[in-house]
């Protein structure tokens, strides 16, 4: 489903990715963590193209992210973003968020996409909240509307940035439990995440990086159990600890 | 297209040179008048005693509601019966521009004062100085540097607005155009010309303030 | 000195003509009202456009939008006054050239609306871009990540809140916009400013015109003021602010 091959990206000189490969199969949930500053979220914002790169090549679905001629908003449209600070709309209500790209890139009358939204909201338990704006919501109540309006565009694959960084801790279990969900039902994800726990329960890979380099690409249990390098033993150490 | 000709500017220097020089001398009599009296003015607007504060809010308000070329006229008007006997355009343009300008400066200060973080006037307090010490020594200096830049952008908007002394016919830059334009019969060349100085002089300016804006973010 | 007071003077007839001063007055607020609404509705619509520009990633617009701005700042609203009125004829083809300086219906009204609403919309721009780049980077991208066009997230997404962010300091524009419409008088927009200098020397009654063209001015400040805020206050989103800052 994406396909990262050799990919480098400079912001002037620095180099902030080296040669980065890396793929997330069809159904599959794969997680990447790092220090900050690792290039991480770089990383999984040049999937959906909105970080330039300049070596190395994208596929997603087939699709060549870095190649001039494609139609980035409409594979954009196919590739679902959640984000570390939400990024709800604040001057459209809970629905409004759901429905704009609805009918605004795919073209859905008004009722299909508010039918969709409710049914959405619905699953990520905030139905009675359609009506209200985000500054009316907690951090784990937007970044459920964030990840249900994701849903509405009938994604072929979901990336995560970070997403429950930025919440209080007792907001967390909530997020995660809608994720999880999601991963049962064989929803495509790449998720970029410092929770250790979502892992191990449903990543299939995990991906460490380190300085712009992918450092170890391995089978969520051999990285927990054994993993190969001192930078990822040091890492798991510091974040499983605290 | 009409037919130009800008011979006119060779003969029209000197004339242009005593009206620029007037409005040069109107914008930095008017600045730095402006900003003395602005900052009595921002001083008394911030001061506990509630009548000098009222007093001074509304002049400000008063200054900043009305129309520039509106207090030009009323200058004009009113100066005389206040010193008994008719003054100059140019000396009514300069009281009316240092009087207008003290209200904008006014709250540049303000705001520039009120940038200064309140420990700062603990601390000078703690050190044992007086009222008036803390104000001079601590709060203005850094006051000004804060706001710098502002005033200064303030300043060019105040050269621009000079060029309204037309509205009594005082000599600046822009009225000797006008006259050497009429008296060539080449009124469109002098205008062209004057909107290249002003041109040229406050963008020179504003890439300076700009300048001055990056050094004083790196010096903080 | 002396000065002799005649509040009686608004309804006294002007010389030779069958109008009162009063009238003079009413006609004058007549022209600011609309050269300042004319203006207004120029300098909203390109200055939005512009400070949209002036934000975009690439260089070229921010450019364009840049020396647009510094063109429109550096000049004396007045000298731009003449500038539209005395140069730009002579700039267009010499039919067109004639018909403006002979037969342009309302020419002194459409050159300072015009006039204005340009010098006003270098100002909204800046506004605007300052607005939009108050805006956190995610918003962009997350309308982008949807699959809006850049076009559509300006729509739908960036605008919206920027003009909301922006609206206290576009009041105190539309404010300056009916102060700046006085300079129209030096063209022969028969405005207030016009009409109370003329007043003024055809009734030598300065103070008492002056005092009511003030008042004038007040009324279409305070007006405005109140407007804007209606418009802020119509447009508030709930828990907005709090997070704007």
């Amino acid at each position: 489903m994406i396909e990262i091959r050799n990919l480098s990206k400079w912001y002037g000189q620095t180099r902030v990715l080296a040669d980065c490969s890396t793929h997330v199969a069809k159904g599959e949930v794969v997680v990447v963590c790092g220090p900050s500053g690792s290039g991480k979220s770089t990383l999984i914002k040049c999937v959906n193209g909105l970080e330039p790169f300049a070596r190395g090549s994208i596929t997603v679905d087939g699709v060549s992210v870095g190649d001039p001629g494609t139609d980035l908003p409409r594979l954009r449209a196919r590739v679902g973003m959640v984000f570390q600070h939400f990024e709800l709309f604040p001057h459209m209500s809970v629905e409004q968020n759901l429905a704009l790209a609805q009918i605004k890139v795919l073209g859905r009358s008004k009722d299909e996409a508010a039918a969709r939204g409710v049914a959405l909201l619905d699953r990520v338990g905030l139905r009675e909240h359609a009506r209200k704006f985000p500054g009316q919501l907690s951090g784990g109540q937007q970044q459920r509307v964030a990840i249900a309006r994701a849903l509405a565009m009938d994604p072929v694959c979901l990336l995560f940035d970070e997403p429950t960084s930025a919440l209080d801790p007792e907001m967390i279990g909530e997020v995660l439990d809608v994720m999880v969900e999601l991963a049962r039902t064989g929803m495509t994800m790449m998720c970029v995440s410092h929770e250790m726990g979502f892992a191990r329960k449903v990543a299939k890979r995990v991906v460490f990086m380190d300085h712009g380099e992918i450092v170890e690409d391995a089978p969520a249990a051999q990285f927990f159990e054994a993993p190969a390098s001192e930078r990822a033993r040091t890492f798991l150490a510091r974040i499983l600890h605290h | 297209m009409g037919e130009f000709d800008f011979t006119v500017w060779q003969p029209s220097l000197p004339f242009i040179r005593d009206g620029l020089l007037f409005t040069l001398r109107l914008t930095l009599v008017a600045m730095s008048g402006g900003i003395v009296i602005g900052t009595l003015l921002a001083l008394a607007r911030l001061s506990p005693v509630a009548p000098l504060s009222r007093i001074a809010g509304a002049y400000v308000d008063l200054m900043r509601s009305v129309p520039l070329v509106l207090v030009i006229l009323w200058f004009f008007l009113v100066i005389p019966f206040i010193s008994g006997a008719p003054v100059g355009a140019e000396t009514s343009a300069i009281i009316t521009f240092t009087a207008f300008e003290a209200a904008f400066y006014c709250e540049i200060m303000r705001s520039g004062i009120q940038s200064v973080p309140r420990g700062q006037v603990d601390a000078a307090r703690a050190l044992g100085l007086g009222q008036a010490q803390t104000m001079i020594h601590v709060i203005l200096p850094q006051a000004v540097r804060n706001m710098l830049p502002v005033l200064l952008t303030q300043t060019i908007v105040l050269f621009q607005d000079t060029s309204l002394v037309y509205a009594i016919g005082a000599k600046d830059m822009l009225k000797a155009a006008d006259i050497v334009g009429k008296n060539y019969n080449r009124p469109v060349e002098m205008i062209v010309l004057s909107a290249l100085i002003y041109f040229v002089i406050c963008f020179s300016l504003s890439l300076a303030v700009k300048q001055l804006q990056k050094t004083v973010a790196i010096i903080r | 000195m002396n000065y002799h007071w005649n509040w009686g003077i608004f309804l006294e007839q002007v010389k030779g003509g069958d109008e009162t001063y009063l009238d003079w007055l009413l006609t004058g607020l007549g022209w600011t009202l609309a050269v300042s609404l004319t203006a207004w509705v120029i300098a909203l619509t390109l200055g939005i456009c512009i400070g949209a520009l002036r934000s975009m990633p690439s260089r070229l617009p921010v450019m364009l939008g840049n020396a647009w701005v510094e063109l429109f700042r550096n000049i004396p609203l007045l000298v731009q006054m003449f500038l539209w009125f005395f140069v730009m004829p002579e700039f267009l083809p010499r039919d067109w050239s004639l018909w403006v300086k002979q037969d342009m219906p309302a020419k002194e009204f459409l050159t300072a609306a015009l006039c204005l609403g340009l010098f006003t919309s270098a100002r909204v721009a800046e506004q605007v871009r300052a607005g939009v780049g108050s805006l956190p980077r995610g918003q962009r991208d997350a309308a982008l990540a949807l699959g809006l066009t850049l076009p559509q997230t300006y729509r739908h997404v960036i605008l919206p809140q920027a003009l909301r962010i922006v609206i206290p300091p576009l009041t105190s524009e539309f404010m300056n916009v009916f102060k700046n419409s006085s300079v129209a008088f030096a063209i022969g927009v028969l405005e207030l400013t016009f009409q109370a200098r003329q007043m003024q020397e055809d009734s030598e009654q300065g103070i008492e015109t002056f005092l009511a063209v003030t008042l004038l001015y007040f009324i279409c400040a305070f007006a405005a003021n109140r407007g804007m805020v209606l418009i802020e206050a119509r447009t508030r989103v709930p828990g907005l602010i709090a997070r704007t800052g």
